[in-house]
């Protein structure tokens, strides 16, 4: 009777744990919607650091944007309205990277134009100074050949 | 030779120094709102810090932003641990009795802090003259793009944000801010 008891007691906690388990677990849904909102994340700057995500940032305000951005996309807004949303909030400064089009085509392209004229003005100077290389060599034949 | 190299030397620094001096005028700190001549983002927030008569509200009243339209509205975000927020607490207590008799209301947004520890605050600063509600979640100062605390939003009677002043504001500006918005709806209507 008390063994009987005993294998009752176990299979009904066991169940309980079974029941559990699937409880703890977050479903199928919820993984897509953690993944979608870490993707939008990681894109928005966090206002209280110094060039970090919201995803990356453990401040309290950069986790609480980070409950926005999952409940924003659990309410059915795609990752483009979302990112709106902050850039109505922030301007477009929330971007950790700053969209290609207008003055922020600069960005993208100063920096190759500064090597293509770096590269421009290294090669004249090259070429230059090896146009100029022979002349002193001359001079100093000269100047050998003098006494 | 030499002059022309000079002049490229020159064309290449102006524009730099330029820039450096343009940076130089510029707080780094300081990053501008897109909130500023838009409609104020709604709330409605809970009391916790009733403020004193005649501008005192009961605890545990919602506060709507919809509800103070065609008042001009001083919104302060602030929280216990900020240490810039003692430094204005006096200016904004002062301003809003100064105003009390003028269509202008200041509401305290408390900021990712608990109504506990602000109602501490408020007693150990001797007491503060509007009431403040709670934001659980930050949820109305991310409406408001807020960076921290202490940051201002003014909000004329159109229900538009007209102004947001970042860190402790000086009673100087306050005031400035106030007369000019009260000005403007009689500026309006003169001929």
């Amino acid at each position: 009777m008390m063994r009987r008891t005993l294998v009752a007691l176990a299979l009904a906690v066991a169940g309980a744990g079974a029941q559990a388990v699937p409880e703890s677990l977050p479903p199928r849904a919820d993984s897509a919607l953690e993944a979608r909102t870490s993707a939008v994340a990681a894109q928005l700057r966090c206002p209280v650091c110094q060039g970090v995500s919201i995803q990356d940032s453990p401040a309290e305000l950069a986790q609480q944007m980070r409950g926005v951005v999952r409940d924003q996309l659990a309410a059915g807004r795609s990752p483009e309205e979302v990112k709106a949303y902050f850039i109505s909030k922030y301007g477009e400064w929330i971007l950790l990277e700053p969209e290609a089009r207008g003055f922020n085509l600069l960005a993208y392209g100063l920096p190759a134009l500064l090597i293509v004229v770096g590269l421009g003005v290294v090669a004249v100077v090259v070429r230059r100074n090896s146009a100029r290389a022979p002349a002193p060599a001359s001079a100093a034949v000269g100047v050998d050949e003098e006494p | 030779m030499n002059w022309r190299r000079a002049l490229i030397a020159g064309a290449v620094a102006i524009p730099v120094l330029f820039f450096f001096a343009w940076g130089l005028t510029r707080d780094p700190g300081e990053i501008p709102s897109p909130l500023p001549g838009r409609a104020a983002p709604d709330f409605a927030l809970e009391v916790f810090a009733p403020g004193e008569p005649p501008l005192a509200r009961a605890v545990g009243d919602t506060v709507r932003a919809s509800a103070l339209k065609g008042r001009i509205v001083v919104l302060n975000f602030w929280a216990s641990w900020c240490l810039a927020c003692r430094d204005e607490h006096t200016i904004l207590s002062q301003g809003a009795r100064a105003y009390a008799d003028q269509p202008v209301t200041f509401l305290g947004v408390l900021y990712n802090d608990e109504p506990r520890k602000g109602n501490a605050w408020i007693a150990e600063m001797g007491g503060q003259s509007y009431p403040s509600v709670n934001d659980p979640g930050a949820r109305t100062a991310i409406e408001y793009g807020l960076y921290g605390v202490p940051e201002t939003f003014f909000v004329n009677a159109e229900g538009r944000v007209v102004r947001k002043h970042t860190g402790p504001i000086p009673a100087a500006v306050l005031k400035g801010i106030l007369d000019s918005l009260l000005a403007a709806p009689r500026a309006a209507t003169t001929p």
